[in-house]
């Protein structure tokens, strides 16, 4: 139910934007984030619900030594 | 740590027993597409939570979608995945081959496309969901709202997770972790278990859905047993405030309210209602409790509550099959009996 697919905004239509998942073209619908063409966001029903954040977690690797070192 | 060694630590691991839970109907068909619980030491055990919307909705709710259907000028719209399961008087999908008015839709923006086309028929969208769900449906109200269409309502059977971990927890759930829902924690944060994992001195990891991302926070969970910590592991698309549009969204058309969860019983303040001066805009959601009439030895409720997996119901595999399912469980992609019959996820 909760599934959300990534993909790329290509335009704004109105309320909409038009967001390519590899080469399939689908409407979904703005409004609970601002977006412009080029963005990668996660699409849920038919819906823009975030933006997908390009950065890579720099946090991640840190996490991941702090814990193999507090592990048992 | 490289990917190799997370996967040769999580296969070799032979600490304290550990029981994780997974809440997301998503992470239990992507653990078991991975091979994930294959991948993991035998010490170290996923149990499927109640983390699939309509296989938690009672049958209460289906026939009053059913009736819905049926009645002349009424037309139910809903995802797909709620035709086929059963409620006490057969499903939606039953309903639409006796004649009832049954529409499939991808988004509920396409139930407004429906009402302003066809104003003479009054559509029923079967708005179910958890956190990542309502929003949109809140979208949908202020359309409504704007369009003053008056031939759309919603029958609601809305859910939230913090509620019946909580709920979970207070009744014994023997869990060490939990695997926290990542398109959820995408509109209420990560932040939001933070509470729960402090009270109950437990980690939650909220995952992604991709094999690697799994296997991440799962090694996180076994690293941080008894730690009352949130780890966020979806940075791309998770904050620890989530998306305060959407909540502020939710927050101005619905109200916290009681819901009852299959096999848990009603849990409160657990689901999302509308206000009480949208009254005209739904379709009779509240008190629909009632959850029989289904195939009585079906286990779909003990299976939610993480208390039985699914291949150890007496119907699992025998009358119970994706074709001939006998509860919710078996029929939705993301149920976990679907789920474990399909890639036969032990």
């Amino acid at each position: 139910m909760c599934v959300a697919m990534p993909g790329r905004v290509i335009r704004l239509e109105g309320r909409d934007a038009v967001v390519d998942f590899s080469g399939n073209e689908v409407r979904a619908r703005c409004g609970l984030v601002t977006v412009v063409p080029g963005d990668r966001v996660l699409v849920h029903a038919g819906c823009i619900l975030q933006k997908v954040s390009e950065e890579e977690a720099d946090g991640m690797a840190a996490l991941f030594e702090e814990l193999a070192e507090d592990g048992t | 740590m490289t990917e190799d060694a997370v996967r040769e630590y999580l296969a070799r691991y032979d600490g304290p027993e550990l029981r994780l839970m997974e809440v997301c109907g998503s992470h239990t068909a992507a653990i078991a597409k991975n091979g994930i619980s294959d991948m993991l030491s035998p010490r170290i055990r996923l149990i499927s939570g109640p983390g699939c919307p309509v296989c938690v909705t009672p049958t209460a709710y289906i026939d009053r979608l059913i009736s819905l259907a049926e009645t002349p000028g009424c037309a139910v719209v809903t995802f797909g995945d709620l035709l086929r399961v059963p409620g006490g008087r057969g499903t939606l999908q039953e309903a639409s081959g006796r004649g009832g008015d049954v529409r499939m839709v991808y988004s509920p923006f396409d139930a407004l496309v429906m009402a302003e086309k066809e104003p003479s028929v009054t559509f029923i969208m079967a708005a179910v969901g958890f956190e990542t769900t309502t929003p949109l449906y809140a979208l949908m109200m202020e359309d409504i709202l704007e369009k003053k269409l008056t031939n759309l309502k919603l029958l609601t059977a809305l859910k939230t997770m913090p509620a019946v971990i909580e709920h979970l927890l207070e009744n014994g759930a023997a869990v060490d972790g939990f695997l926290a829902p990542g398109h959820v924690a995408v509109v209420t944060g990560s932040g939001i278990f933070r509470p729960l994992a402090e009270k109950w001195q437990m980690p939650f990891a909220v995952a992604g859905f991709d094999g690697m991302s799994l296997l991440r926070a799962i090694y996180v969970l076994a690293r941080a047993r008894g730690r009352g910590e949130v780890f966020n592991l979806y940075p791309q698309v998770v904050t620890e405030e989530g998306s305060t549009v959407a909540q502020a969204l939710t927050a101005r058309y619905f109200e916290p309210g009681p819901a009852l969860w299959r096999g848990l019983g009603v849990v409160p303040a657990s689901g999302r209602l509308l206000k009480a001066e949208l009254a005209a805009y739904d379709a009779g959601s509240d008190g629909l409790n009632d959850d029989s009439g289904t195939n009585e030895a079906c286990c779909c409720g003990s299976v939610l509550a993480g208390r039985m997996s699914p291949p150890d119901c007496p119907l699992f595999g025998r009358v119970c099959t994706p074709l001939t399912p006998q509860g919710a469980c078996m029929v939705s992609a993301e149920g976990s009996c679907h789920t474990y019959y399909s890639y036969h996820r032990r």
